[in-house]
């Protein structure tokens, strides 16, 4: 771990927010599992948690602190340090700590209640609806210097996807109820990173039975290793492709 | 004159000896008989068999009088996997305590571990059956009863395996504490009239606990089916009585607690279902009353088709369900009253326990996933709560009349 990275951390700590965050965290995930006598149905509210919560703390807060640290970047800019590798060591330590506040707040009560597949599927979903809403907020504050634009911006991401993306495809759904339009939603469901969270939990609990038709033809893609493992590459890309497109925007940037 | 008289007196004696004292005939290893075929060779009407214990596979055993048939400490009839093990072509045959096992495997002619061939009042008792292909079979049947036998078999795909209790084309059964697994179908009636099913255990069947067809004023009463692949069938029948049964944990893409389809006249009353896809799923019921049921934790408590008319859903306890309600059309000939449903959020202004607001059970996302079942697509986002709970403020896509005009404040209690 470099010095800036550890600089964030320790600085993101001193912050206490995060610490807050963990604590609130973790206060929700032990009241709802101890207060549901079942431990499916609990699951189910943390699942909420993790897609709505999640999300927009990790969007609206990296963007912020960006914002906030424009001066300290600017600073780190005039010693003889590799631009992307400022990028970088922001980006590992902003992921670092709220990564380590969902671990701790809500990591541990779902593997203690559910040390399953469920479990751990939940687990990483969580880690990595973190990290694509860190990465989205890279790439949103590099795009405008105005900071009520930018953090206008995250809110907005946090919206598209909490929210209207379901009321797109919602809308497409009774468009094209006529067709057989199945497996084109799986391809939709990639575009949106909560979608495609949610289903793949969703397909590891009973829960999925309900969903019928199409829940078999999406068992049948997400269901099988190669399809878990191809929803992860995604998950992975939308963690990728957004920073790395914040990295080269911020190598040319003239700041 | 009086060799006339002797003759007759010793026929009647004779008579007399072949009523009254009904022999009994003993198999097993150093008794009179070595094995069953040739004890019934020898027997006549309304004997008695002991059968000691040992392992006897004789093929095919033919039960053309009537007998007891008794095993002392369950003897074993295995029938190798080839064979019918007992055949029954007498009435008043009683078949107690036996083992049965690994009866053949034929999809024409459906050997069972014990079939009934047009026998009346015959008894089959406590009796443990493992790995046939049918169970017990009984076709022409009338008053015969099946009691405390335990059938289990291994059954994985239909096709392979037969039904546990299979009835066709009898009258006046009595199904009473058996526990079935792993069939086809735990018990199977097909043409089955005036007959009872009692306290009996159908768990993890490939298809249904129980399977009815064409099956007149029949009734079952408190049994548990539980695990089963699809639950239970009801199908194409009059007058039914459902009473105090549970249905629970038949969870799957096509698993029903209850299916009703082409139901009239029936009593579904104190019924409890507990975890399943659907609890009761009906398709062209008619004049059914549905009361004092309990629904818990199921994913739809009830779907109730269009084609469904005149059916009465009275006092019954919804909980914890995901979806109340699920129809396919907008027309309601259905009634709906005085029931508990856990999510309801009215008030009761005047303290008479009834809501003052009806309650609507169907739930926005339970009528658009009906209408466009890849809707399912958006189960469990946050848009679809957000609608829900705006439709259930002011209803405008659901049918307007498909409510509760006097929902429960509190649980009605059944336990």
């Amino acid at each position: 771990m470099n010095k800036i990275t550890r600089f964030v951390i320790t600085d993101i700590v001193r912050n206490k927010i995060m610490i807050v965050y963990a604590l609130l965290l973790a206060a929700l995930s032990w009241g709802v599992f101890s207060m549901e006598d079942n431990v499916s149905k609990g699951m189910l509210t943390i699942l909420n948690l993790i897609l709505l919560n999640v999300p927009l703390v990790a969007v609206i807060f990296s963007t912020i602190y960006l914002y906030n640290s424009s001066e300290f970047i600017e600073l780190l800019l005039s010693q003889p340090v590799k631009r992307s590798r400022i990028w970088w060591s922001l980006f590992s330590g902003l992921q670092l700590a709220l990564l380590l506040a969902f671990v701790l707040g809500a990591g541990i009560p779902i593997l203690i209640f559910s040390p399953d597949a469920l479990g751990i599927t939940m687990l990483l979903v969580g880690v990595m609806v973190n990290a694509i809403f860190v990465a989205l907020a890279f790439l949103g504050s590099i795009l405008t210097r105005d900071k009520a634009k930018g953090i206008g911006m995250a809110i907005m991401l946090w919206l598209f996807f909490a929210l209207l993306f379901d009321g797109l495809v919602l809308f497409l759904l009774f468009q094209f109820s006529d067709y057989p339009i199945e497996k084109v939603m799986v391809v939709i469901s990639t575009l949106s990173p909560i979608d495609l969270s949610r289903i793949l939990v969703l397909l590891q609990m009973d829960v999925s039975a309900m969903m019928g038709y199409s829940g078999a033809i999406f068992r049948e893609f997400f269901g099988t290793t190669s399809g878990i493992g191809i929803c992860f590459t995604i998950l992975l890309l939308w963690i990728a492709v957004p920073f790395l497109i914040s990295l080269r925007k911020f190598n040319r940037k003239d700041l | 004159m009086s060799r006339l008289v002797v003759i007759l007196h010793c026929i009647f004696v004779l008579l007399m000896h072949f009523n009254a004292e009904a022999k009994s005939l003993h198999v097993g290893r150093g008794q009179v008989y070595s094995d069953i075929k040739s004890a019934l060779a020898q027997s006549a009407a309304y004997d008695t068999i002991f059968v000691h214990s040992g392992t006897y596979a004789e093929g095919n055993i033919e039960i053309k009088k009537p007998l007891t048939i008794i095993g002392l400490s369950y003897p074993v009839i295995d029938g190798k996997g080839k064979y019918e093990m007992v055949s029954v072509r007498a009435s008043h045959v009683e078949f107690n305590g036996f083992i049965l096992r690994n009866s053949g495997y034929a999809s024409l002619d459906d050997p069972a571990a014990i079939k009934l061939y047009g026998s009346n009042y015959s008894k089959v008792i406590n009796n443990i059956l493992e790995d046939n292909f049918f169970g017990i079979y009984i076709q022409y049947g009338k008053h015969c009863l099946i009691k405390n036998n335990k059938i289990l078999a291994h059954g994985i795909e239909e096709q392979r395996i037969g039904n546990g209790i299979h009835c066709w084309k009898s009258d006046s059964l009595q199904i009473i504490a058996n526990s079935i697994s792993g069939h086809r179908d735990g018990i199977y009636f097909e043409f089955v009239t005036n007959s009872v099913i009692w306290r009996n255990y159908s768990s993890k069947n490939v298809r249904y606990g129980l399977h009815f067809m064409f099956s007149h004023q029949d009734a079952y009463y408190t049994n548990v089916f539980s695990d089963n692949g699809a639950g239970v069938a009801v199908m194409f029948t009059k007058g039914v009585m459902m009473a105090n049964n549970v249905f629970e944990h038949n969870w799957g893409d096509a698993a029903y607690g209850i299916l009703l389809k082409e139901i009239s006249d029936s009593y579904i009353i104190g019924n409890k279902f507990r975890n399943n896809t659907s609890g009761i799923y009906m398709e062209g019921a008619s004049r059914i009353i549905l009361e004092k049921n309990t629904f818990i934790s199921n994913g739809w408590a009830m779907k109730v088709q269009a084609s469904c008319m005149d059916n009465i859903i009275e006092a019954n306890n919804f909980l914890s369900n995901t979806f109340d309600m699920g129809t396919n059309g907008t027309l309601v000939l259905n009634q709906f009253k005085s029931n508990y449903w856990d999510k309801y959020e009215g008030y009761d202004l005047n303290g008479d326990g009834f809501g003052d607001v009806p309650y609507h059970p169907l739930s926005l996302f339970s009528v658009i996933s009906e209408n466009n079942p890849s809707a399912m697509l958006l189960f469990r986002s946050f848009i679809m709560s957000l609608m829900d709970r705006s439709e259930k403020i002011m209803p405008s896509l659901t049918p307007d009349n498909f409510k509760d005009e006097q929902p429960l404040m509190h649980q009605l209690n059944y336990d």
